[in-house]
């Protein structure tokens, strides 16, 4: 079955590098970065982009409110 | 189709609500007063009631929250929020008013105007974050402190023979006939924050049904004061705080 594909966006210079996202994701799709931002901050990002799912608990648990969450849903796959 | 087409096609479904404002917090990271602030602007979109809505901030952390949200606030001394609040409530019925307060705000200093509020039913809600410490001031200890937990005011551990025993004000309030809800949640995942809000949107609706005061706690980290890191601090949480502070509705008349 076709899977339902997302993507998030990580407001890089806004992200303390809590990791409260990275631990509410349910598909271990997040990781620290290695780079740090101009806060100092290993921020985080899609370490395997291929497993978002767009189910935004990664946006809701951020304490500062910095990710985006975009979602494409299956297409319909014709039955024969 | 890789992320930057996903981005482009897809459907945004989640994005920061415009009742936050674009102020950077300054909460250290993963402190839980940010993901309460945005579970009230993301209830007081969803109600539409950004122009009706009254917040009053504490004395604490969270004395700042004015900053974060777009409504209109008013910043009340240590621990008198619920007087601020019941004055604003009841010279403006119309609007919808909430406190904000720490547990050193609302369970030691504000002890008793938290209880008299309740106790008069006054129309409000009052969001108690309970991190168990004062955080601010640099993590001394509160009443709602655990037994054994240190802190800088108790290094060695909270003991019943010195400090008493571990204040549950909301347990305290519950039964007050002024009270018509109470319900205890914490915001440390995003299926928790989302029964936070629900929590939150009750409490909102039943001050304009002239019912008494709503009282929801949300059962917090301070992992600064707690000197854990935030993933561990929520863990910790978990642990040692919901068994004592068990989550769920206590009251819903
Ligand atoms: C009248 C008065 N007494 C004491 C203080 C010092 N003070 C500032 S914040 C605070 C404790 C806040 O703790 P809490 O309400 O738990 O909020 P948190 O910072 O943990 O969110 C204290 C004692 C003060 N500002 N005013
Ligand atoms: S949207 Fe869901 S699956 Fe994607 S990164 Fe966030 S929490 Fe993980
Ligand atoms: S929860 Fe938010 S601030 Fe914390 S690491 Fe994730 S994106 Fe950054
Ligand atoms: S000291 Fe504690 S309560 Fe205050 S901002 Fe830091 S983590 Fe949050
Ligand atoms: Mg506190």
């Amino acid at each position: 079955m076709a899977k339902v594909k997302g993507a998030v966006v990580v407001d890089i210079e806004k992200c303390k590098g809590c990791g409260i996202c990275i631990d509410d994701c349910p598909t271990d799709t997040l990781a620290f970065e290695r780079a740090v931002n101009g806060k100092g901050y290993h921020y985080a990002y899609m370490k395997a982009p291929e497993l978002c799912i767009g189910c935004s608990n990664c946006a809701i648990s951020c304490p500062d409110t910095v990710i985006t969450v975009y979602r494409v849903k299956p297409e319909r796959k014709k039955t024969s | 189709m890789d992320v930057k087409e996903i981005i482009a096609k897809g459907d945004l479904v989640y994005e920061k609500t415009k009742v936050l404002t674009d102020k950077e917090m300054h909460y250290c990271p993963g402190c839980t007063h940010g993901t309460v602030h945005k579970a009230i602007a993301e209830v007081i979109e969803e109600m539409g009631i950004q122009e009706k809505t009254i917040g009053i901030s504490p004395v604490g952390c969270s004395v700042f929250a004015y900053e974060y949200l777009h409504i209109d606030w008013q910043q009340a001394a240590h621990g008198r929020a619920p007087a601020l609040a019941t004055a604003t409530k009841r010279l403006m019925p119309e609007k919808y008013v909430f406190t904000y307060q720490g547990d050193g705000d609302i369970a030691s200093i504000g002890c008793a105007e938290a209880i008299h509020a309740c106790n008069r039913g006054e129309n409000i809600l009052m969001i108690f974050i309970n991190n168990g410490i004062y955080g601010m001031t640099g993590g001394q200890m509160a009443p709602t402190t655990l037994d054994g937990m240190k802190t800088a005011t108790s290094p060695t551990g909270r003991t019943v023979e010195q400090n008493g025993y571990t204040l549950d004000l909301t347990k305290m309030i519950a039964p007050l006939p002024g009270v018509c809800y109470v319900a205890r949640h914490s915001a440390d995942t995003a299926a928790a924050t989302r029964k936070l809000k629900r929590a939150l949107k009750k409490g909102f609706e039943n001050s304009m049904k002239n019912k008494g005061t709503s009282f929801v706690e949300v059962i917090s980290t301070c992992n600064s004061g707690w000197k854990m890191s935030p993933v561990a601090a929520n863990e910790w949480m978990r642990e040692n705080m919901f068994p004592v502070f068990p989550l769920g509705t206590i009251k819903d008349e």
